[in-house]
């Protein structure tokens, strides 16, 4: 894959550089193995009108009209004068491959990438000495600005973009919560509000489902038509606030399946952890440590199971929001191999530390790590989801940055339970990854690029315009140094909270240049972000990577009944009480539209209790047992 | 099959038997030996023994003399809207004694809102008129609260009863939340009972019901594509982790799929104490009957787990019980007659449930399990008696031949081969799930309560015989794991000072929200006073209690303190 570097065997060197290699390589230098292939990869700007459409509305704040010679394409996108940047030398890192190339960017798209490239007189250089360029980090999980009980948690989408753009990550994706009772759409809408006045790079919006009736459904349906709007979060947690049952998680997966878009879940046993809540209270413990004890990881790997078993039964992709431990993560590994469309998303902190500070003496450093479901106490557990995300049974990560600061977490300093839950790492993601997964050999480069951003990209159907370098593609570019090392400490970190998860913590791999929409943002160590530019990426259903094969199976998947003739034999009385499962008005309507009775006609002479037809049962008097019915017995018993 | 005896009938005075020249087999070895009984236990095991003379001699010319078996699970003569099923107590024990099962565990199902102790006179009251053979009853829980505790509580300590069964199916009938299964798993572990799940998600059926329904699938096939297994996996799993949660040993009855089977033995693996129960149907047959042509031939295989479709199903489950993942067989017998089946004629949901299989039990495992070279013979006992005899704590006096023990013995005889078939058995019911099937080994002489029942083929059996046989709790096969596990449980809080920086205003609630106990609790203030010196914001010593949203007038709206009079606080900077 590297056409770089010395310790290549000689057949992968020689590839590029031979005499059969190499017109192909010239040709196009990017998508080596086959000519033209840059064609099918790259944009069909037409087919995505709708990912554009949601910019214009994104950025009413701030850009004046741009000066620059606009291209045919791409909308208008800066302020700045010089919208053109060149990267010389880089060594492009694709999820499928690497290879060296120069890559011309204007007005915020990559406009051309090869070697040689013919580009405008004065544009800005950049010249990467060989270093990986990827593509910029999608943040699939953050929580800025996010409202809980009054509070705020502390970044919000300035910070928390900020602090984004600072580790290499230039795209996140928020979860609106809107307040059980509170119209989704207008929740959307609020938080609309706060990112496009704050944001500083592109962003797009989850929007978690927090209670559950026919209202729902229809906003869920706007959403995701006229919104933009690809994926929703239920809960199996919080019990009596955003838990919803498994009746409701089953109707809502059949809205999702129905509409296209990706089921999330938090999934954890709300009702077992209040339980086990009321019991460690009782037993007088009250600090952070009781968090992690009422919440074992048993209790999620139950609910990711129960997840995994309704989104079969509905045929929806499901995603697991937050995988924390190994259990969890183990269920979602099997599931995968019985072929259920599940995705894991573990986390910065499930990923870089453990809950073992749960125990800390220190209480404020304690809280600090108290989020849901809890770092597992295990030690073992990063090491192990790094290993599960190396070989793609994890896809993508995000950081669930959601921030609060001591003060605010003190609202449990007497009571674990009420502590706001949330911790940082939405500007250490990459930088952990690459640490933890790539410098230990887990994972080759392109394998980080596919957690940190491809995979990401494609399941919430951003890719090809996020997600990877390509022709057509936006130009957010991380150019990356993986000699870099660091001390992650909150004193130098981009968040406001006191406490950061990872402190002292060395990690090596970081970002030197990162570009967000064309613009040099971090560079020789300064961040020159921009409030408000971020721009609203709406997401189109149906997302490719992810439903094909809910599509295909959902073809497959039409259950036929047994065409019988009608049973005509005796039918015992029954008293009143209906038994069981008494599925609701619809169910019990609907045996009357039997579609087929085919053979009626044939055997009923041969029966005559009564001449009516397919509802005779109804009315006949109370018989309660004819062992031998006149004309002997019914034909439906002898038949097979 | 020769036996030195008159021929008399064997309702006899004599209480005296002795069986000579057997292999009797346990379930921890098989050894030769001569086995005397009187007044319906055994008094003597070994060779040359002395016995009285005049006894009535049984040869048993090598064959194997194994413990009766233990059907843990049956449901003779239960109620279902009005009618009842069609197998009493004396026909189910008559069909379970043929079968060599010389004691039945049926269940006790109090309608939703009554008495269970009502409920447990009346099961009392019918198997003491009708069983021929002994009897013991599981209790389930239909719902929860304060009374039903109570009468749980009474039933264990002074009726007999250690085990209840709770259901995850049924939707708005017997089914219980998550945090009702927590509370009643949290009170048998403290009890010493054994908590048994009906496992499968009744929430996602009765979705999955409807939708079939509303695609016009109204037929027996409706029932199984209306439970796949993944439900029942999925309710097995979530069982496991509350019973792992509050140290309660679990018993997961009518294991009916591979996957819920492969979660069963994975948990056990994991250390969890749990059982699990094939019964005779999933061991025997599978669930491609469900699309039969004939109505009645389908609806008779309606049962809950339904069976699995999966045909390699039975081979599987016969596997796992040899092995050890499944502990215990039972039957789950519970027999309807077609027209009771055909109340359901128009729409599935309406089938009542059940299939037959107390008869059968004993020579399908040994057909499927022991002639397969699957188990052997001490296996074959363990899971047809000896282990469904120490979870009930009802070991050594079932499940097992040892002086003292009772006579409940069977004479087996690997060689027979019958086929069954529903013209044959001893059930009212018309169909039998396994029809038409052919086994090898069977019962040749059945002795229960010390007289023999079955010999030469011909069944003599006495309604209201059977005895009422009490379960004490804690039993120790499941419960020394648990009592140890307890005494390592102890959680412990992390001492630290109280924390006394700044504290953020907060609004309503949200997060975990433990209802009003969890709010009162926290009253511990250990170190309180060393600490508080230091800050001195507000004066009253209130506010380290839980924070209410009276508490922040007090605190002149002190969002932010970052630097608070006096310094920073200890809290922060102890580590």
């Amino acid at each position: 894959m590297s056409t770089a570097g010395e310790e290549v065997p000689a057949f992968f060197k020689s590839m590029g550089s031979d005499s059969p290699a190499r017109p192909r390589q010239k040709f196009c230098g990017m998508f080596c193995p086959v000519e033209g292939s840059s064609d099918s990869k790259t944009l069909d700007f037409d087919a995505l009108s709708a990912c554009r459409g949601g910019r214009s509305d994104g950025r009413v704040l701030f850009s004046p009209s741009p000066p620059s010679p606009s291209p045919p394409s791409a909308p208008p996108a800066s302020y700045l004068s010089s919208d053109r940047l060149l990267i010389k030398g880089g060594k492009i890192v694709n999820d499928d491959q690497s290879f060296c190339a120069d890559i011309y960017m204007e007005d915020g798209v990559i406009k051309q990438i090869g070697e040689n490239l013919i580009v405008p007189g004065g544009v800005k250089t950049i010249d990467a000495h060989g270093r990986m360029l990827m593509p910029g980090g999608i943040d699939v999980h953050t929580r800025f600005q996010m409202p809980d009980r009054g509070m705020v948690s502390a970044d919000d989408f300035y910070q928390g973009t900020k602090a984004a753009l600072s580790g290499g990550t230039t795209m996140i994706i928020d979860h609106v919560v809107p307040e059980p009772g509170i119209s989704l759409i207008s929740s959307f809408e609020q938080w609309r509000e706060w990112a496009d006045s704050k944001s500083c790079c592109d962003y797009s919006l989850h929007v978690d489902i927090t209670e559950w009736h026919k209202g729902i459904q229809e906003e869920m349906e706007a959403l995701v038509k006229d919104h933009g709007v690809n994926s929703f979060l239920v809960y199996l947690a919080y019990k009596d606030i955003f838990q919803l049952t498994d009746a409701q998680v089953y109707e809502v997966f059949s809205v999702i399946r129905d509409l296209g878009a990706i089921a999330q879940v938090h999934a954890e046993n709300g009702d077992i952890v209040a339980e086990e809540q009321r019991r460690i209270l009782e037993q007088g413990i009250t600090g952070p440590e009781g968090h992690v004890l009422s919440r074992p990881e048993e209790v999620e790997a139950e609910a990711v199971n129960r997840s995994v078993t309704v989104a079969n039964q509905t045929n929806c992709p499901l995603y697991i929001t937050k995988v924390m431990s190994k259990s969890a993560a183990d269920v979602i590994a099997q599931a995968r191999k019985k072929g259920t469309v599940v995705y894991g998303e573990p986390i910065t902190a499930s990923l870089g530390t453990d809950g073992s500070h749960y125990w800390s003496k220190n209480w404020a450093k304690a809280a600090a790590f108290v989020t849901s479901p809890p770092l597992s106490p295990d030690p073992t557990t990063p090491d192990y989801l790094n290993s599960l995300l190396s070989c793609g049974d994890l896809q993508v990560t995000g950081s669930a940055h959601c921030p609060f600061n001591t003060a605010q977490r003190a609202v449990g300093k007497d009571d674990f339970s009420l502590i706001p839950e949330g911790v940082n790492g939405t500007e250490e993601r990459m930088s952990i990854i690459w640490d933890k997964c790539v410098v230990t050999g887990k994972m080759d480069e392109n394998q980080f690029v596919a957690v940190t951003s491809t995979n990401a990209a494609k399941i919430f159907n951003l890719y090809p315009r996020k997600g990877r370098i390509a022709v057509g593609s936006d130009a957010d570019l991380v150019l990356w140094d993986p000699d870099m090392t660091k001390i992650i400490s909150a004193k130098s970190h981009n968040s406001t909270v006191e406490y950061n998860i990872f402190e002292g913590t060395e990690v090596r791999g970081g970002p030197l240049v990162v570009i967000s929409q064309g613009k040099i943002v971090l560079e020789e160590g300064n961040l020159h972000t921009t409030e408000g530019s971020g721009r609203y990426v709406a997401r189109k259903p149906f997302p490719d990577y992810v439903y094909k094969r809910i599509k295909a199976r959902s073809r497959l998947a039409e259950l036929r009944g047994v065409p019988r003739g009608l049973y005509d034999g005796p039918v015992c009385e029954v008293s009143v009480t209906p038994k069981a499962m008494t599925p609701a008005s619809s169910a019990k309507t609907s045996p009357a539209k039997q579609p087929n009775q085919p053979v009626r006609n044939l055997h009923q002479s041969g029966f005559s209790l009564s001449g009516a037809q397919v509802d005779d049962n109804i009315p006949r008097r109370s018989t309660q047992r004819i062992v031998a019915p006149p004309g002997g017995r019914a034909n439906i018993t002898s038949l097979g | 099959m020769s036996y030195q005896g008159k021929k008399n009938i064997p309702k006899i005075t004599s209480d005296r038997l002795l069986i000579k020249g057997g292999r009797i087999v346990n379930d921890d070895q098989s050894f030769h030996a001569d086995i005397y009984m009187e007044d319906g236990l055994i008094k003597q095991i070994g060779d040359n023994l002395i016995v009285p003379g005049g006894v009535k001699t049984i040869e048993a010319n090598g064959k194997m003399v194994i413990p009766g078996g233990i059907d843990i699970h049956t449901h003779f003569q239960m109620p279902y809207r009005g009618t009842t099923t069609v197998d009493d107590f004396s026909q189910g024990t008559k069909a379970a004694l043929a079968g060599g099962t010389t004691m039945i565990v049926d269940h006790v199902i109090p309608e939703p809102g009554s008495s269970l102790m009502e409920s447990y006179d009346q099961w009392r009251q019918w198997a003491d008129e009708k069983a021929c053979c002994d009897y013991s009853l599981h209790v389930d829980i239909t719902h929860w609260n304060d009374s039903v505790k109570q009468e749980v509580d009474n039933l264990i300590k002074e009726k007999g009863v250690n085990s209840f069964q709770v259901y995850m199916a049924y939707k708005d009938y017997y089914q219980m939340t998550n945090s009702e299964l927590y509370e009643v798993f949290t009170f048998l572990a403290e009890r010493g009972g054994i908590a048994q799940v009906h496992a499968e998600n009744g929430e996602i059926i009765a979705e999955e019901q409807a939708r079939m329904l509303q695609m016009g699938i109204t037929g027996p096939e409706g029932h199984v594509l209306s439970r796949p297994e993944e439900l029942e996996a999925e309710a097995v799993f979530r069982a496991i982790t509350i019973a792992s949660q509050t140290n309660c040993p679990l018993y997961v009855t009518r294991v009916m799929s591979k996957s819920a089977a492969d979660i069963i033995s994975q948990a056990r693996k994991k250390g969890n104490v749990v059982f699990g129960e094939p019964i005779t149907a999933s061991l025997g047959t599978d669930g491609t009957h469900y699309w039969s042509k004939n109505w009645a031939k389908a609806a008779s295989f309606v049962t809950s787990p339904p069976l699995s479709p999966d045909p390699t199903t039975p081979d599987y489950l016969n596997t796992l019980l040899s092995s050890g993942d499944l502990s215990v067989t039972g039957s789950a017998h519970c027999t309807f007659s077609v027209s009771q089946k055909a109340i359901g004629k128009d729409d599935f949901t309406q089938i009542p449930e059940g299939v037959n299989g107390v008869e059968e039990r004993m020579s399908l495992i040994w057909d499927k399990a022991v002639t397969t070279g699957k188990m052997d013979e001490n296996m074959f006992v363990a899971v047809t008696s000896t282990n469904a005899a120490k979870i009930l704590n009802l070991y050594p006096r079932k499940g097992r031949i040892a002086v003292g023990s009772d006579a409940d013995l069977v004479i087996w005889d690997t060689d027979s081969i019958r086929t069954i078939t529903a013209k044959t058995h001893n059930s009212t019911a018309e169909y039998n799930v396994f029809e038409g099937m052919e086994l090898r080994g069977a019962p040749l002489v059945v002795i229960c309560q010390g007289k023999i029942i079955l010999e030469d083929g011909n069944l003599h059996v006495t309604s209201g015989v059977g005895r009422f046989i009490p379960c004490s709790a804690f039993p120790d096969f499941a419960y020394k794991r648990v009592k140890a596990r307890k005494q390592l449980a102890v959680l412990r809080a992390v001492p630290r000072g109280m924390y006394d920086g700044p504290v953020s205003e907060f609004s309503m609630s949200r997060g975990g929200t433990p209802s009003a106990s969890a709010r009162t609790s926290p009253t511990k203030q250990p170190v309180r006073n060393l600490h508080q010196s230091g800050f001195s914001l507000a004066g009253n010593p209130a506010p380290c209690g839980p924070p209410t949203p009276d508490d922040i007038p007090i605190r002149p709206a002190g969002r932010r303190i970052v630097v608070p009079p006096g310094g920073r606080s200890n809290i922060t900077s102890l580590s």
